[in-house]
């Protein structure tokens, strides 16, 4: 029906609880976003806002009404006005997708709404989509956080080429477990950041590991730090953990940049686009300023990138949908 | 690296489906590496990566193989056993970081703990209520029951 509100019928609820975070999201089909609300960051009417991560899916049980209340209540958005559910359906932790994944198959089926499963991966690139500045393919996007280091050609909206992967640990894992190594608190990635910001990224020669191929490989630096701080007594580390830091966030940043580069040119994509946690890392954006990076609330996990995937991906019908499984891989 | 993927080979030849294979050992002591290394013997070919931030992986195959990373569980309650379960069925299943679940994991086959001795070697201790698998798997390994 026409007239009461323009946006009735144009709007796609995204739900995304793949890992951490519980998030909902309500965005328009031209890609504007109305409310984007993620557990860690929001002020929820709940007795649990503003925690530490806690893996488990019953923190996403709890967690996944209230967002959802936040998500439509922010924008005064009714559930009459959804044209369609965007949820999560992998890869993840199977436990908390089905969180989501029933939450998601709950609002629609009982507004005879379709659902849009996405690939949570897609969802990182098609943050890329959204209003006020979308980047528009095609793109070599560099998709890098905790849980996935991928180099993916672009070609057009909804395409996805996987060129490359790491073949042992995630960009925003070695971030992690280097900065564990250094003694360094969580989050790992901001930490080391700002630390590199006062030491000498070229007191250290951390390996660069290199990979045939356009894969990465970020195991050995992670042994490499190890190492290094296994040779020093505690005072010495105190004194060095700035250049230990500056030098192995230059090592990843290196690997990055120089397999990016490569598979741009590979490809013949007119520009790289970087998605991900570690899309928030100062010197990778000094690296790469040619790069179009997703706005920093769109990095780490959010429903507002799952929503916008949904855009550019097929609907399933009510209630066919009703059958949908969650998967861990792929 | 290479010593480390062929004793998980010789590991792997022994396990069915069913079987929980625990890989203990501090940060960049192997145990990714030795979860590659059976993978391969097991038929996955795709990437075998760090599941540390997702939890598990679960690769297809002629059986299953699932690869647990329990690094970021600081206690393991039955909401937490919930999450984990669908790895365990109709899989073998590798479990990194297995400290914080304690005793709430289904029966282990196999416990490895992996250690440096120096940059370029690690020790692998296996152990095993199963003579005849230590026995196959031992080779240079370091085999205590």
């Amino acid at each position: 029906m026409e007239g009461s509100d323009q946006r009735a019928g144009r709007l796609i609820l995204g739900i995304e609880t793949s890992c951490d975070e519980t998030a909902a999201a309500v965005v328009t089909q031209d890609g504007q976003i109305l409310s984007n609300v993620v557990s860690s960051q929001a002020e929820l009417h709940a007795p649990f806002g503003g925690v530490v991560p806690e893996v488990a899916s019953r923190r996403h049980l709890e967690l996944v009404v209230p967002v959802l209340r936040e998500a439509l209540a922010e924008e005064d958005s009714d559930l009459e006005d959804l044209d369609a559910v965007a949820v999560t359906q992998g890869p993840g932790l199977v436990g908390a997708l089905l969180v989501g994944l029933s939450a998601a198959k709950a609002v629609a089926w009982a507004n005879g709404l379709p659902l849009v499963p996405v690939n949570h991966l897609h969802g990182h690139v098609a943050s890329l989509y959204l209003q006020p500045e979308p980047v528009e393919p095609p793109f070599l996007c560099l998709l890098a956080s905790g849980g996935h280091t991928l180099l993916i050609d672009v070609p057009e909206h909804g395409a996805f080429r996987v060129l490359g992967t790491t073949l042992d640990d995630a960009a925003g894992e070695a971030f992690d477990k280097g900065a564990r190594l250094l003694g360094l608190g969580y989050p790992g990635g901001a930490a080391i950041d700002r630390l590199a910001g006062e030491g000498d990224p070229d007191a250290y020669d951390f390996p660069v590991a290199r990979v045939p191929g356009l894969d990465f490989s970020f195991s050995g630096l992670k042994t490499a730090l190890l190492y290094a701080v296994r040779d020093l007594s505690e005072a010495e580390l105190d004194r060095r953990r700035t250049d230990l830091a500056a030098s192995y966030q230059r090592a990843i940043v290196r690997a990055l940049v120089a397999q990016a580069h490569e598979a741009a040119e590979q490809t013949g994509a007119p520009r790289i686009a970087v998605v991900g946690g570690v899309a928030a890392n100062s010197e990778l954006r000094a690296a790469l300023p040619e790069a179009a990076f997703a706005p920093l609330p769109l990095c780490t996990d959010n429903a507002a990138m799952i929503a916008s995937a949904a855009r550019y991906a097929e609907a399933v019908p009510c209630p066919s949908y009703l059958a949908l499984d969650a998967y861990a891989s792929g | 690296m290479a010593e480390t993927e062929a004793i998980a080979a010789r590991l792997a030849r022994s396990l069915q489906v069913g079987d929980v294979v625990t890989v203990s050992g501090e940060l960049g002591s192997g145990k990714t590496t030795f979860v590659r290394g059976a993978c391969r013997a097991l038929g996955i070919e795709v990437p075998v990566t760090s599941p540390t931030f997702t939890v598990g992986h679960r690769y297809a195959g002629n059986p299953d193989v699932s690869h647990l990373d329990l690094f970021r569980f600081q206690g393991f309650s039955p909401a937490e056993w919930g999450d984990v379960e669908p790895y365990f069925a109709d899989a073998i299943c590798f479990v990194e970081w297995p400290e914080a679940a304690a005793h709430a994991l289904p029966p282990v086959r196999v416990a490895l703990r992996l250690s440096h001795v120096d940059r370029e070697h690690r020790l692998i201790k296996v152990e095993s209520d199963d003579r005849q698998l230590l026995a196959e798997v031992s080779g240079d390994a370091d085999a205590r029951v």
